[in-house]
């Protein structure tokens, strides 16, 4: 797999922390695999919305990669309630079901961005490098975590 | 069943399995069922409703699903592994979305249902209005197959137009 310039947090230079809640045990390896490539840290997994709210509160990651049809409750109905609570929290929803009503509610509810399945690396890096912002570094062109 | 129900499903098919598997595949026989459906090997059901509602099924001969869900993960995988459905079942969950995003913009309204592996050796048969069309990915690790059944949802379709109409 592509490996891809290091993406840090800028105030510390340390690994980006994900949180990466798919239903599909599949779905979250590869994600796992992908954010790796970015020189990413998986802080912590959930299968659905509800546990992914717990999620959050225990692993506090930079960002959470959130499919949307999951059982229990949807990740859009999750987004919401995380941002409710912590109006900081970047998500960035990665489903396959990508029509225009889903993304429009989606953003409403406080997620940062949206991407397709199946996912490309490349467009989910630039998704990421794009949400984190000024938080955000490419190691070895910024120089942050050197 | 009509065309216009059926082309996006294999487009996104064509779609997914090429960039997963990075390599070429081809659309092989294409047939409606008219017995019960039977399974194949390792099988996923992705129910749809809304304006059109039905079921769309993922199926992989067992050593093809095998190789495809090794091919996905980028590692090898043992047959007995949950990851092989998991990946079975990841595969229609994605080009069932694709295929209704590109539904939903030609103005159909739908809710997808998650993924769930489908054990039974048979499936409903086919009725006149729900007839199932089975197509054959031929790609260079196995076949794979995809059964739609799909249908208008009458009901939904008079209230839309009702509505249009006051």
């Amino acid at each position: 797999m592509e490996q891809f310039a290091s993406l840090k947090r800028s105030k510390d230079g340390q690994p980006v922390r994900y949180l990466v809640v798919d239903d599909s045990v599949f779905a979250r390896k590869n994600l796992a695999r992908i954010v790796e490539t970015f020189g990413g840290q998986v802080a912590g997994e959930a299968g659905d919305g509800m546990t992914a709210i717990t999620e959050y509160e225990r692993t506090n990651p930079d960002i959470v990669l959130m499919d949307i049809t999951m059982p229990q409750m949807e990740g859009i109905e999750a987004a919401e309630k995380i941002v409710g609570q912590h109006p900081e929290a970047r998500i960035v929803m990665v489903s396959s079901v990508g029509y225009q009503e889903n993304i429009v509610a989606a953003l409403q509810r406080g997620a940062r961005h949206f991407v397709q399945k199946p996912v490309k690396p490349e467009v989910l890096y630039e998704v990421i490098k794009y949400v984190l912002g000024d938080d955000g570094a490419v190691a070895n062109a910024a120089g942050a975590g050197a | 069943m009509k065309m216009e129900l059926i082309q996006p499903f294999i487009n996104a098919a064509d779609a997914v399995l090429a960039q997963g598997l990075q390599s070429p595949m081809s659309i092989g026989n294409l047939s409606m069922e008219q017995e019960a459906y039977r399974r194949k090997g390792v099988a996923a059901l992705v129910a749809l409703t809304g304006d059109i509602e039905g079921r769309i099924v993922f199926d992989l001969e067992p050593e093809a699903a095998v190789r495809v869900a090794s091919r996905f993960a980028g590692t090898e995988l043992p047959e007995s592994d949950d990851l092989v459905r998991e990946t079975v079942c990841e595969l229609a969950n994605q080009v069932t979305g694709n295929a209704v995003t590109s539904l939903n913009d030609q103005g159909f309204h739908f809710r997808v249902h998650p993924p769930i592996v489908h054990t039974s050796e048979h499936g409903p048969t086919s009725t006149e209005d729900t007839e199932a069309l089975v197509i054959c990915f031929e790609t260079g690790i196995g076949n794979v197959f995809m059964n739609i059944a799909l249908r208008y949802n009458v009901q939904r379709a008079g209230e839309m137009a009702a509505a249009a109409g006051e």
